[in-house]
């Protein structure tokens, strides 16, 4: 016998382990039913994504207390379990894993990010538990997962706005500057893949850095190419420094920016550049501007105002993707009993109902439910948004 | 600690960790468990760089994430078995280490630590930019469950066993190393780079076999990542993820096998446990690790030691 003892050993204890990974399979819990609904959620509070996470959390704690105050879901109230997933997919999959097996939640709010979001897919399909996000990334609902909702808007709806505002000009070349993360690698797969259709051409293609403070390299090659409009994507701060570059190159051409910037803090780190700025929105942004006929304005108005009396800070774009997806969940709980596979039932079978973002029509093959005329296009003027049609 | 210990101390680790996975059945503090296990093996290999060899890597993170980019591209793009991708991964993380290695090595002190740190933000640049092959900053999908043979390890409870059976071989294995001629020549490295060179090691090759073989390690616990949650994206291979586990060296002790462990744990768990001071999470976790520090400041496992030392020579007097 050449192995030593303490060889031997170790080699008895590892075999014992691997058995015991071969012995057991998939395990099967009890449902456990209590008096209150457990709705978990999901935001990343804190870290770089921390401007979706924190509206976020306070407008899922808003919408849960309203529904609360109106009685419940068939009588049984509602109650929030929330964690922090600091925009980190591996402490988003730990904390989904405390929500399906210890906290045993009815169903799923959020993440906020697209990758965060992904990471989890795979844990609500095994689970079997409506999943609702609130990123933006397409890649989400498409191709479509029996479990999985969302409710912000999709780039492909904001990208269809801005093309089709720039086939109306007829510009027919435009340039695109991307953020090098998730939202703005999104948004460039989707400015590509749609620019044919508009009979548009991307003359050229660049990208920044999240946290880069000069684009002026980028925006030299794009004006190289003489295009007829720019196009930037990504979030705060950097499309602000695209715009400010674009100000002291003298680029005259118009420059549209994304829906990831529609907030006043745009404004504010952009100031002058900021005149004559395209972007689509929500509608959150401009409802004040809402014709009164308009079926989301009543909506929008009511959260608005129950926001910043609560919370006493301005409302911001994003806190509405948790807002619509407490109150879509709600809906499709009524009836269930919080039997899972009938709240998903429900949840696809859900139309017209008129949310933060739009009117949500879900079908078979829609997960998210909006269409462009969620968007709307604003352009900035005098440090204010105006409508334009 | 002499043979007998080490091997008492086996037994009881195994001991522990079959009858956990024996009696635990909430899938969710099985999770917990097993990334603790994916976490002790990041601090284990790192242990092995830094706190016996005495170099310091802050980009470690990025042999963890060449091992589950690896392995996600084989299986899922080129629908390789992961048996076969797990080499592979291991080998190419190996490779990069190698080659990385040779001029890296060269510097010493602050100097490789902003080395290592460069080579760290290269591989997430290139995980997040090469979006045709890695799925770029949204990340990577659809990674397949690992299957050995007819076995399927996709349950909490099968991926358990299977993580902490690594972790034990892997806990072994550095033991042995240690125990080893090679393993007094690289604590001789720590303590005197040109004193170990003076008595004739060979500092150069050492350090880059131990650099080489603590890479292996990092990518197995990225293999091992990329088959537990089905995706992976850059973010969990950044510049934070290398300071973390560096943190878990530190804060488990310095040149302890068993600190690896102590410090992946804590490091794990803390996050799990404060949730209860939800907005002041952060200011707590971060005064416990200020505090270990303090009190305790050669880690853990070194700093318990020592308080009981110090606590039996004042009993004695």
């Amino acid at each position: 016998m050449l192995l030593s003892r303490k060889c031997r050993f170790g080699a008895l204890a590892i075999a014992i382990l691997l058995a015991g990974a071969l012995i057991f399979t998939p395990g099967v819990f009890a449902e456990s039913h209590q008096d209150a609904y457990k709705i978990g959620g999901i935001f990343s509070v804190t870290g770089p994504a921390s401007f979706l996470g924190d509206p976020e959390k306070k407008s899922m704690e808003l919408a849960i207390e309203e529904i609360n105050a109106a009685g419940g879901v068939d009588g049984r109230m509602l109650e929030p379990v929330i964690y922090d997933t600091e925009g980190d997919p591996s402490k988003t999959v730990m904390a989904v894993g405390k929500l399906i097996n210890k906290d045993r939640v009815t169903a799923i709010i959020g993440p906020s990010r697209t990758p965060t979001t992904l990471a989890v897919t795979p844990m609500v399909k095994r689970a079997k538990l409506p999943f609702i996000s609130c990123a933006a990334g397409n890649k989400i609902v498409d191709p479509v997962k029996p479990w999985v909702f969302k409710t912000a808007q999709s780039d492909v709806q904001a990208v269809a706005s801005i093309y089709e505002h720039i086939q109306q000009r007829d510009i027919q070349k435009v340039g695109i500057i991307t953020v090098s993360n998730s939202f703005g690698e999104s948004g460039k797969e989707q400015l590509l893949a749609q620019a044919g259709d508009f009979g548009i051409t991307v003359v050229s293609s660049q990208s920044f850095g999240a946290s880069d403070t000069d684009m002026t390299a980028q925006l030299t090659k794009i004006r190289q190419e003489k295009p007829g409009a720019i196009i930037c994507w990504g979030t705060n701060p950097g499309p602000a420094v695209v715009a400010k570059n674009a100000k002291q190159l003298g680029i005259e051409i118009p420059l549209y920016q994304s829906h990831g910037v529609a907030s006043p803090k745009f404004i504010d780190l952009a100031g002058d550049a900021a005149e004559g700025i395209f972007l689509p929105t929500g509608k959150i942004l401009v409802a004040d501007l809402l014709a009164d006929d308009d079926p989301q304005k009543q909506v929008l108005t009511d959260y608005i105002n129950a926001y910043e009396s609560k919370y006493n800070e301005t409302v911001s774009g994003f806190g509405g993707y948790a807002y619509d997806a407490v109150h879509l969940l709600a809906r499709a709980m009524e009836g269930t009993n919080g039997d899972k596979a009938k709240i998903r039932k429900n949840l696809e079978t859900l139309k017209n109902y008129v949310g933060i973002s739009g009117v949500f029509n879900f079908s078979k093959t829609d997960h998210n439910g909006l269409d462009p005329s969620a968007f709307v296009m604003v352009k900035i003027k005098d440090g204010k948004w105006e409508l334009v049609e | 600690m002499n043979d007998k210990a080490h091997k008492i101390a086996y037994a009881v680790f195994a001991l522990a960790v079959i009858l956990l996975g024996w009696q635990v059945d909430n899938q969710y503090y099985l999770q917990l468990m097993i990334f603790i296990g994916l976490n002790t093996l990041l601090a284990l290999s790192l242990n092995m760089l830094m706190g016996y060899a005495g170099q310091i890597s802050l980009g470690h993170a990025a042999f963890y994430g060449i091992g589950a980019y690896v392995t996600a591209i084989l299986t899922t793009t080129y629908q390789v078995a992961p048996v076969l991708a797990l080499p592979a991964a291991v080998g190419t993380a190996m490779l990069v280490a190698w080659i990385v290695g040779i001029p890296t090595l060269r510097l010493s002190g602050y100097y490789l630590g902003m080395g290592t740190l460069g080579f760290g933000m290269i591989v997430h640049i290139v995980l997040r930019e090469w979006s045709s092959v890695t799925g770029g900053a949204s990340g990577f999908v659809g990674i397949p469950p690992l299957e050995i043979g007819l076995v399927v390890f996709a349950s909490g409870k099968n991926y358990f066993f299977l993580v902490w059976a690594v972790v034990l071989l892997c806990l072994i294995m550095c033991r042995r190393i240690i125990d080893s001629r090679v393993g007094r020549a690289l604590r001789s490295i720590h303590d005197g780079e040109k004193a170990a060179a003076a008595v004739g090691v060979d500092t150069k090759k050492l350090k880059l076999q131990v650099f080489v073989f603590s890479a292996g390690m990092a990518a197995l616990a990225g293999f091992l990542y990329a088959h537990l949650v089905y995706f992976i994206s850059p973010g969990t291979f950044s510049f934070v993820a290398s300071i973390r586990i560096v943190t878990m060296v530190v804060i488990g002790g310095m040149a302890s096998i068993w600190g690896a462990l102590l410090g992946a744990s804590l490091l794990t768990l803390l996050p799990e446990w404060l949730h209860a001071f939800s907005e002041f999470e952060m200011v707590v976790y971060g005064l416990i690790l200020m505090g270990v520090m303090i009190f305790l400041p050669r880690g853990l496992t070194r700093g318990v030691l020592d308080v009981y030392e110090r606590y039996r020579k004042n009993h004695d007097r």
